[in-house]
């Protein structure tokens, strides 16, 4: 079984962002980027899979600047076997993202698509579902567990309320969650021989893919500052301002 | 031409969050239609949302339950009536919203928190450190709405009731089961007051008994953060946060949370909020509009005794 996963690169999570002075968008330069972090869970998943023995090989890929190379040579170390990189220096809509997604699992076919239910830069959640729909899949998002058996896998989703069990046709697309493992360190011997896996690199432009955004930004703005208010001294002093304040 | 609001409801009556979705659509449009899936007996309750002029009704299990493909194969026909289909921002919207979109080659705006003009919307993004406004090209608007940013409407109305037949598809994704968190506390969105818990508190057993408490006393949802969910301190549906649930109550209460930007994401739109910390420099404390550095082992009683 193959499985290929899309893995972004994004502003690290842990960096404060800071919107543009001309409101155009974030400040890029000189921030320190990783790979998403729901990327990563998919990309642990998928080695693990290989690891248990249900999985054959774990194919990452990822859309975007050159840079975006490290970011497929850290799913390399984790254990994936081989990386595609399709150059592009637009910001893509996961429209245009899921359409170039579709032209890669053409070319290689592909029995599971694992990917992150969310890119932490735009906020979307909807790459997957999407990728979902232009090939007719079936797609279970949001997993904190998935088991494979016999052509299917039997995916738990995180849902408002508690948790729902889905069984899904392979192939399939699955979007992961938080909770559905915790991705391993890379060790330096695996670093070492990540750097000697392939990663094919192509213009996104030659997928024969139209590629067109449909949202303008017209601005991108800070968010309203919100500002500390002030520190009691006791229990007893936050219960009376509470009342005070008329809050209870 | 008019619009679609896909309701929220729990079977017997639409929630809240579907008023809150049509005062976003009535910003659009002011002939607003309701979808109901699933079941029939939330079609009363949404007849009567203010502003709504007729409610469509379709039944099915395997809407019930929210499959997406089930809801796509519902909605991309309707779409031809349409200008343009919202969704809540919770995880069936998620789910389903963006599939539709891609049926018909257009964009998924996602997590709307203003409507700015006809095609214009403003979304958080980054976690809500950075808020993007938008202009669709497109002819059909696929939209999530982040109700906690949006006021509901009323309940005076009475508009037409209409029933529609799901289509008979076979899907690819089948139902297997599910695990509901049952509670008799009001639930974590739309709630008036949230009290949270975080990593402080150590264990399943510590914040059932110091969070749970609380919250009762304050008639408030319970919430947590990532990493109390992690730890297997709290279910995984009370995680607030960017990648969680996004609330904004009257009073939200932070016990022995740090306040990452990850968390609040989730809560930071809330009208007053209390945080008790023992690190006088927590971050949580940048926002809180009643800070109490103090270990919540002594304060949360003694709050409690207060109140
Ligand atoms: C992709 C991604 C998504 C994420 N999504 C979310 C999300 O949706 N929601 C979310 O919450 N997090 C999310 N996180 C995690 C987030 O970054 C933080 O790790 C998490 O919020 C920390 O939880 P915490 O504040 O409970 O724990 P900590 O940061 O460990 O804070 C515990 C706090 O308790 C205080 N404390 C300790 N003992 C006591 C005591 N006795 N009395 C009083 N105070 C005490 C400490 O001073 C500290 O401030 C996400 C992270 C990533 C990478
Ligand atoms: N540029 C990209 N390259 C590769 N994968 C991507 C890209 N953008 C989004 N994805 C995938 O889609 C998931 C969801 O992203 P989004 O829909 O943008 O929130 C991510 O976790 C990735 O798996």
């Amino acid at each position: 079984m193959k499985i290929l996963v899309p893995v972004k690169r994004v502003i690290d999570y842990n960096v404060k962002v800071r919107v543009k002075a001309d409101q155009t968008g974030v400040d890029l330069a000189n921030v320190k980027m990783s790979m998403n972090p729901f990327c990563e869970i998919a990309v642990e998943e998928a080695v693990r899979l290989v690891e248990k023995g249900v999985a054959t090989e774990v194919v990452v890929v990822s859309i975007g600047v050159t840079q975006a190379q490290e970011t497929i040579r850290t799913a390399l170390a984790m254990g994936a076997d081989r990386g595609i990189l399709l150059t592009s220096d637009q910001d893509l809509e996961p429209l245009n993202i899921a359409k170039l997604l579709k032209a890669v699992i053409a070319e290689e076919k592909p029995d599971m698509v694992l990917m992150g239910k969310q890119a932490i830069d735009g906020d979307n959640n909807a790459t997957g579902q999407m990728l979902a729909a232009l090939l007719d899949w079936p797609q279970a998002t949001f997993a904190s567990e998935i088991n494979i058996d016999g052509g299917k896998a039997k995916v738990t989703r995180e849902v408002d309320g508690g948790l729902q069990t889905l069984e899904v046709a392979l192939p399939a697309i699955v979007t992961v969650d938080l909770r559905l493992n915790e991705p391993r360190f890379a060790s330096l011997p695996n670093i070492m021989k990540a750097k000697k896996k392939p990663i094919d690199i192509k213009d996104a432009a030659s997928m024969g893919v139209e590629v067109k955004n449909h949202l303008n930004v017209t601005k991108v703005t800070e968010p309203p500052k919100r500002e500390a208010g002030i520190k009691v001294e006791s229990a007893a002093e936050l219960a009376a301002k509470l009342k005070e304040a008329g809050v209870i | 031409m008019a619009v679609l609001v896909y309701a929220d409801h729990d079977g017997v009556n639409v929630k809240d969050s579907t008023n809150k979705a049509v005062s976003a659509a009535l910003a659009i449009s002011s002939d607003v239609h309701v979808l109901v899936a699933g079941s029939v007996a939330p079609a009363k309750s949404a007849a009567s949302i203010d502003g709504v002029s007729k409610v469509l009704v379709a039944k099915s299990d395997a809407l019930s339950k929210d499959i997406a493909e089930a809801v796509e194969a519902l909605v991309t026909p309707l779409m031809a009536n349409y200008d343009a289909v919202l969704f809540v921002a919770g995880a069936a919207g998620k789910n389903a919203a963006p599939r539709i979109a891609a049926k018909l080659d257009v964009a998924i705006i996602s997590d709307i928190i203003e409507v700015t003009g006809p095609k214009s919307f403003v979304r958080p993004i980054y976690a809500g450190n950075a808020l993007e406004s938008v202009e669709s090209s497109d002819g059909k608007l696929i939209i999530t709405v982040r109700t906690t940013a949006f006021k509901a409407e009323g309940n005076g109305g009475a508009a037409s009731i209409e029933e529609i037949v799901a289509p008979n598809a076979t899907h690819s994704a089948t139902f297997v089961s599910e695990a509901m968190v049952k509670s008799d506390r009001p639930e974590l969105q739309g709630a008036k007051r949230v009290v949270s818990g975080g990593r402080a508190l150590g264990s399943e057993e510590e914040f059932n008994a110091v969070i749970v408490p609380l919250a009762d006393r304050l008639g408030a949802a319970v919430g947590a953060s990532r990493a109390a969910v992690d730890a297997g301190y709290a279910p995984n549906d009370y995680q607030v946060g960017q990648t969680g649930k996004v609330v904004a109550p009257e009073l939200y209460v932070a016990v022995g949370i740090s306040g990452a930007i990850q968390h609040l994401a989730g809560m930071k739109d809330s009208k007053t909020i209390v945080a008790i910390n023992k690190d006088p420099d927590a971050p949580i404390f940048q926002i809180a509009d009643f800070g109490l550095v103090a270990d919540y082992k002594t304060a949360v009683p003694e709050f409690q005794n207060s109140l």
